[in-house]
């Protein structure tokens, strides 16, 4: 078998008596779509972020395309091909929506010591960012300052900035949060365009969303996994229905 | 809008000398030297998110390089002036390698307290005046090209150079290297996750905001043929801060706007013989009811106000 292209090993990380993160050993295959799910305060957050680089785990280890990441900043995580998209959507609201992504391309560019050329008008920059704000379905709307998009929209440039980093690995926290049905379904159908071509770790309260995108489930309680496997394992384990299926359908 | 304020100003020098009014002339070209200034502290403050109160430090740093150069009677320009933005830079760096690790209310403290630091050391040093500071005895030379004592000539070479530093900030914030700079200052977590590393991008922004304000000390001293400590005094930073907001944040004008309305109103509420006495006695109050109406009425600041509106980069 294949080294699996993300690992942890023990990870562990307590905010005071809380353990957040306790003991967790995780595989992401490359190319399967990995979904963490998890009761509200299980600690997905918290985990996720050990896995972009924002939190230090206390002890264990992450490992990446086989490599040691666990004290690599989250720029650095970057340029190793790890991408993540936030929760809460962040984007820069005061540029285009062409901008933002182009930002994001440029970013792995080269390095931005660059100080006379404008980088508006910059080809280099602005066609491949224009190539996939077309893939999201956002090139209609490319020069429209981001804090006037849509809701959805704004979570499609999110996705949109963090495949412009080129990523071996998407880590997705909470794509389709605060979106209506519609607009969770067209996310959802989008989402299932990039299955297979990236390799992704989705962390998501929608089950619908995880249910339909996820090759195989982890499920988070009180920092622990208790369970991995495939949608039809995951439904069909009685530690999980007590622990979350059960308490939230 | 700032193509016509320019041409106004590169007006002025023949319709003072028609009007036989000097005095205006040693007016704007003070308004443009803090033009200066206030135009490399938006550089950080209005594109890099970054609350500089202490940016007089290199207002003080530029006169003193001139000024103690000339006190031991070397006076050639060139070297004075490459000294001031040399020394600003290095001064810069310094501040900036601790200062720039942080952010919001640290950040102005940390400049704070380096620039008081300055400041004190300024007042400590009998040898140039401490706190009474010294005298300019001779302007910065520059043989054979141009002759500071003739106040035309100093008019248009700080002109000159602040169109320069208008022009040279404007390609700078819209290249590769602004867009990073202001990218940070509009969510630093989202420009960390797509993979830039803000620290050195904000420290070299930092550095150069520095020695463009290092050279504005430059021309201030040989405008005053003085200096002190006060140069770098911490309520000078905070009047650099206010031109900045007052005249717009992070626009093209807005600094050059803020200068201007500042001195000037400073100017007229102080002196005019047309305003009520009451009124040139207590000048500061005035001045802080109408800097209160602009900031209340007018969130963009003064550039905001123009016609033809200032586009935000």
């Amino acid at each position: 078998m294949t080294e699996p292209l993300l690992e942890t090993r023990g990870l562990r990380k307590t905010f005071g008596a809380l353990r957040a993160t306790d003991h967790v050993d995780f595989d992401v295959r490359a190319g399967e779509t990995h979904a963490v799910i998890g009761p509200n305060g299980a600690g997905k957050t918290t985990f996720i972020k050990q896995l972009s680089g924002e939190l230090r785990p206390d002890s264990g280890r992450v490992r990446f395309a086989g490599e040691d990441i666990t004290t690599l900043s989250v720029p650095r995580r970057s340029h190793k091909g790890l991408a993540r998209s936030f929760q809460i959507t962040s984007i820069y609201r005061d540029f285009s929506a062409l901008d933002n992504v182009a930002l994001a391309v440029q970013a792995h560019a080269g390095h931005s010591f660059r100080f006379w050329r404008k980088a508006r008008e910059d080809a280099a920059l602005r066609e491949p960012a224009r190539a996939i704000l077309d893939k999201v379905g956002l090139v209609a709307r490319a020069d429209v300052i981001a804090a006037n998009l849509a809701h959805g929209e704004q979570r499609q440039l999110e996705i949109a900035m963090a495949l412009a980093t080129q990523p071996r690995l998407l880590l997705l926290d909470e794509p389709v949060a605060g979106m209506g049905t519609d607009e969770s379904q067209r996310m959802i159908e989008f989402l299932a365009g990039l299955k297979g071509d990236k390799t992704i770790v989705l962390v998501e309260h929608d089950m619908d969303a995880v249910f339909s995108l996820a090759d195989r489930i982890s499920v988070l309680v009180y920092g622990r996994i208790i369970a991995t496997g495939t949608p039809a394992e995951i439904r069909a384990n009685a530690g999980v229905r007590a622990a979350y299926l059960g308490e939230d359908a | 809008m700032l193509v016509a304020i320019m041409l106004l100003l590169a007006a002025v020098p023949p319709i003072a000398a028609l009007f036989a009014q000097p005095f205006y002339l040693d007016l704007l070209r003070r308004v443009m030297i803090f033009a200066i200034a206030a135009v490399s502290l938006n550089l950080i403050l209005g594109y890099g998110g970054m609350v500089s109160f202490g940016h007089a430090a290199y207002l003080g740093i530029g006169a003193y390089a001139v000024g103690v150069l000339a006190y031991h009677g070397i006076d050639n320009g060139w070297l004075q002036w490459a000294v001031a933005i040399g020394a600003s830079a290095l001064v810069a760096a310094a501040i900036g390698s601790i200062s720039v690790r942080t952010s919001g209310i640290y950040f102005i403290m940390i400049t704070l307290a380096f620039t008081q630091m300055l400041y004190y050391l300024g007042i400590s040093i009998e040898e140039y005046g401490g706190d009474d500071g010294m005298r300019l005895g001779v302007r910065s030379q520059f043989t054979g090209l141009i002759d500071l004592n003739d106040p035309t000539a100093f008019y248009y070479l700080v002109f000159a150079i602040l169109v320069l530093f208008l022009y040279l900030t404007h390609r700078l914030v819209n290249s590769r290297f602004g867009l990073v700079l202001q990218a940070v200052r509009s969510n630093e977590a989202r420009t960390r996750a797509i993979g830039f590393s803000p620290y050195p991008y904000r420290l070299a922004a930092f550095v150069i905001s520095g020695a463009m304000c290092g050279l504005a000390g430059a021309l201030l001293v040989n405008q005053t043929a003085y200096l002190t400590p006060e140069f770098m005094n911490w309520t000078r930073s905070g009047e650099l801060m206010f031109m900045v907001i007052l005249g717009g944040i992070a626009t093209t004008a807005g600094p050059l706007l803020g200068a201007a309305a500042l001195l000037l109103l400073e100017d007229v509420l102080q002196g005019s013989s047309l305003l009520p006495k009451w009124v040139n006695d207590h000048w500061q109050l005035y001045l802080g009811v109408i800097l209160i109406l602009v900031v209340l009425f007018a969130r963009r600041g003064l550039a905001g106000l123009l016609p033809g509106r200032e586009r935000n980069d």
